[in-house]
């Protein structure tokens, strides 16, 4: 009984509010009956669209910082040094709070006198998806056979040969792994963008923000519920995938 | 197993250096940052070719007609204009003082923020010879005690503050601020206050009589006090969704800004009243920030707003009262529409004026309050 | 050049493979964590500039403000709510992740992915539906035909972050549980013990540090939230993340916000020692 009541407690909202997406009356409260009307207006809401390119660049930028960083991080960490001090300090972005990250950077950004834009979200999330790619990299490491690399150094290759060729492979689905996480962190991320972007651009979680701040309208149901199909078919898929790498790493 | 530890170290003994460097960075700072008021006005050339320029402006959300980006940029034919929106004054200072050129020309925030603004340097100020559409202003708006002459603000919309009610579910009109203090058991938890500081004190330093700018210790207890006391009968602070608590009926009476009380919602139930102990006048300003390289696109601008046609379209579009006499004299009023309130009533409120250090006070005035349970 | 390479000492090359994969990710780490974070500290001496910003006179006054009354209130308001919501989302989570552990495998994945999928949604989404569902005029009280006051309390701040961090209980304490051995559970039956003793016994040790680390997902993003508190609490609830946001966002006052954003990165520290104190006694 517990058992379900959690889910119910989960979805109940959830169900609700893409039920209300599709609403054909003015309010989010009453259903007056279905029409697809506030998806129609979602399109044509430019700042909307704008929130949602901004966001994949500054997903995708931060993503490719993250994984770059985060894997040699993790290679770093788990075969070069024995630092436990390093350890802590790689994955204190993931374990600070959103807020204090936030605030230094602008602090940061502040007193360098940075021009604050896409670039300054880019550069923090850089930060805390790292974090989270180094973990994910790492646990694949140390559950990784280390006797081919050794094989590979005791036969002169250098510690980037060995780790292009030997290591990087290995890594490849927790690579993956990482990076998608990092992905789908920095799409859903508020907090921090909400203090490190500039004026001029928004992402869509801040979007969002102030269209809450404003009201409720059907027109949030549609894009949640868009966002909803959009994150649900993610996980499944990144799910998907890191088991189809995960049994051909096996193989 | 020794030299590892001492070369894992070495990362450590950076990132101290690293600090201290920062440190000694900031310590190189202060004597610049601290640095007083703004400094000499660029030059500008009135004939700038405006082509070469654009212009980012940062405004409220739904405070400017939708079209006029685009019909700006044909008439000021420059490269290009975005607007950027803000939720609230304090969003737009945060991000305008954060340092470094914020990459805005054209800020919109209210008058006090404008004063805040200019006395950390950051604005570069009006040359009036490039906004001959100043005259259009009412002689009053140029006489406004946060910012006398418009050395570093233009006027964009006035108004003040009162009570925004439903006439169809109150039992009596609300003439004073005690009614939303007080509220009758009929409205009890049906009212809503706001939550930025200065409007957030407004109610309770108008019912006792006090200036809206006052610095006195004692006279800011007893509004906490009120304020206080006031709480458990509130539904919550709110700057941005009364109105549309209002619509639903979820509150009665709201504090709340003339301009954003839905009068003229085509259900007609929707009343706003300024209380008998009088209220303020705000002013929501224009300003060109120092660090714009568009500084004369900025005043073509201005100028184009303060344009009788331009103003008055934007006044009727937003419902918000424009301090520009030739606009308001062809301004149409709508049934319910307050544009009609006359500039010489307005100017009994009280201007708000930013208080400097003693802002603290209304800061942590609003904590004690929101954070009292 | 390959036998260069050979000829290179072996501690060469592991000190420039620490180097090369060490440096880029530690540059960026002290740059954009540590000086970040050294700054606020040194703010935390300075004075609030007149008009926002910092102006670098030492003072402690940031320090004494820490202490008076109305921010400690805030402090405990914010440890209450924290602790509260820790509290549901263990009580629901524990027995949910149990079950889960019990299914047969092949429904496990999919319940365990059930869980966590609401939690890949945006957040701020999720804070919205139950505006929706709560307020006034909302889906619950027209459902009812109520007008029951529903948002802008305390109990709903703890549902919106109980909804919001349920997921992050849930997980580490399955992980736990999936791995006792089911034969210490029927041990401990064939010795006579009651379901409950070998619960309190065997199972729930056993699972403490599953639920420590659970109960610190839960607590830490609980306590420092402000946007909950903001949007389901009607402004009328202050928390310390709203503290925070104020500083930054309508005070402009960046030290004492620095003082108090590190208060709460101690407050967090402390429970952190707490944790892995328990957790080496356990």
């Amino acid at each position: 009984m517990p058992f379900w009541a959690t889910y119910v407690f989960l979805y109940l909202p959830i169900v609700v509010l893409v039920l209300m997406s599709f609403n054909s009356g003015k309010s989010v409260y009453t259903y007056e009956g279905f029409s697809l009307k506030w998806y129609g207006e979602l399109a044509g809401d430019e700042r909307i669209r704008e929130g949602l390119v901004n966001t994949l660049i500054v997903a995708a930028g931060s993503t490719v910082i993250a994984t770059v960083l985060g894997t040699l991080l993790a290679v770093g960490l788990a075969r070069h040094t024995r630092s436990k001090l390093l350890d802590a300090l790689a994955l204190m972005p993931a374990v600070l709070p959103d807020l204090v990250l936030a605030i230094g950077l602008l602090v940061f950004y502040g007193m360098i006198q940075m021009t604050l834009g896409l670039h300054s979200v880019i550069l923090a999330h850089g930060l805390f998806s790292m974090a989270f790619v180094a973990a994910v990299v790492r646990t694949r490491l140390t559950n990784a056979d280390t006797s081919l690399e050794e094989a590979s150094r005791d036969l002169g290759a250098g510690p980037v040969s060995t780790f292009m060729r030997i290591t990087l492979p290995q890594l490849l689905p927790g690579i993956v792994a990482g990076a998608l996480l990092a992905f789908t962190l920095s799409l859903d991320e508020f907090v921090i963008a909400f203090f490190t972007v500039g004026n001029s651009d928004q992402t869509l979680p801040i979007v969002i923000y102030s269209m809450i701040r404003f009201g409720v309208t059907p027109k949030i149901n549609a894009l949640a519920a868009i966002l909803l199909l959009v994150s649900f078919t993610a996980v499944i898929a990144g799910q998907r995938l890191t088991k189809i790498g995960e049994t051909r790493a096996q193989d | 197993m020794s030299r590892t530890r001492f070369t894992s170290r070495l990362p450590a003994a950076v990132a101290v250096a690293g600090l201290a460097l920062a440190a000694a960075a900031c310590g190189g700072e202060s004597s610049n940052s601290s640095g007083g008021t703004s400094a000499a006005a660029a030059d500008l050339k009135p004939n700038a070719d405006l082509s070469k320029q654009k212009l980012q402006i940062t405004v409220w959300d739904g405070y400017t007609p939708k079209e006029l980006p685009e019909k700006a940029k044909e008439k000021l034919k420059v490269s290009e204009v975005e607007v950027t929106l803000h939720a609230t004054n304090e969003e737009a200072m945060t991000k305008l003082t954060a340092g470094g050129d914020s990459g805005i020309d054209v800020a919109f925030v209210s008058g006090q923020y404008a004063q805040a603004l200019n006395a950390q340097g950051l604005l570069e100020p009006i040359h009036p010879e490039l906004i001959p559409n100043l005259a259009n202003l009412y002689p009053e708006a140029t006489q406004l005690s946060y910012d006398k002459g418009n050395k570093y603000s233009v006027p964009y919309t006035w108004g003040t503050t009162g009570i925004c009610y439903r006439s169809d579910l109150v039992k009596a009109k609300p003439t004073s601020w005690n009614d939303i203090l007080k509220p009758p058991s009929w409205a009890d938890k049906k009212v809503t206050m706001m939550t930025t500081e200065r409007w957030l004190a407004l109610p309770a330093l108008k019912a006792l009589g006090y200036s809206v700018n006052t610095e006195k210790d004692e006279e800011i207890e007893k509004v906490k006090q009120l304020l206080l006391d006031a709480k458990p009968h509130l539904l919550a602070y709110d700057d941005t969704t009364f109105g549309d608590r209002l619509k639903s009926g979820e509150a009665v009476m709201v504090e709340a800004w003339d301009g954003w009380c839905p009068t003229t919602d085509e259900k007609q139930n929707i009343k706003f009243e300024v209380p008998k102990e009088g209220s303020d006048l705000w002013v929501d300003t224009m300003v060109i920030m120092k660090s714009s390289k568009n500084k004369e696109a900025a005043h073509a601008f201005i100028n184009y707003i303060l344009d009788p046609e331009i103003h008055r379209w934007a006044a009727e579009n937003i419902n918000y009262k424009v301090p520009n006499k030739a606009a308001m004299d062809k301004v149409t009023i709508s049934p319910g529409s307050l544009l009609g309130i006359k500039p010489a009533e307005l100017l009994n409120g009280e201007s708000l004026i930013d208080l400097g250090q003693a802002s603290t006070k209304y800061t942590r005035l609003a904590e004690e309050i929101k954070a009292q349970s | 050049m390959k036998s260069e390479a050979k000829a290179r000492p072996a501690s060469r090359g592991r000190r420039l493979g620490a180097f090369v994969f060490l440096s880029p990710g530690l540059t960026y780490l002290i740059v954009l964590l540590l000086v970040p974070l050294g700054l606020m500290v040194s703010y935390t001496v300075f004075q609030r500039g007149r008009f926002g910003g910092v102006v670098y006179e030492f003072t402690t006054e940031n320090f004494s403000r820490l202490v008076d009354p109305l921010y400690l209130g805030v402090l405990g308001t914010s440890l209450r709510i924290a602790a509260v919501t820790t509290l549901i989302a263990l009580l629901v989570g524990y027995p949910t992740a149990y079950l889960i552990a019990q299914l047969p495998n092949r429904w496990k994945t999919a319940a365990l992915v059930a869980i966590v999928l609401p939690f890949w949604t945006n957040f701020l989404i999720r804070v919205y539906a139950w505006i929706m569902l709560l307020s006034g005029p909302g889906v619950v009280n027209s459902l009812l035909g109520t007008k029951l006051e529903l948002l802008y309390k305390e109990g709903t701040i703890v549902a919106g972050l109980l909804y919001s961090y349920l997921p992050l209980m849930v997980l580490p304490l399955y992980a736990t549980i999936e791995k006792l051995d089911p034969q210490l559970r029927e041990a401990s039956a064939n010795l006579g013990a009651s379901a409950f003793t070998t619960f309190r016994k065997v199972t729930l040790p056993l699972t403490l540090p599953g639920v420590m680390t659970g109960c610190l997902f839960v607590f830490v993003p609980s306590f420092g939230n402000f946007v909950i508190p903001e949007m389901l609490g009607g402004n009328k609830t202050v928390m310390v993340g709203n503290l925070i946001r104020n500083q930054f966002l309508s005070a402009r006052d960046w030290p004492f916000g620095s003082t108090l954003a590190l208060a709460l990165v101690a407050v967090l520290v402390v429970l952190l020692l707490v944790q892995s104190w328990a957790a080496r006694r356990a």
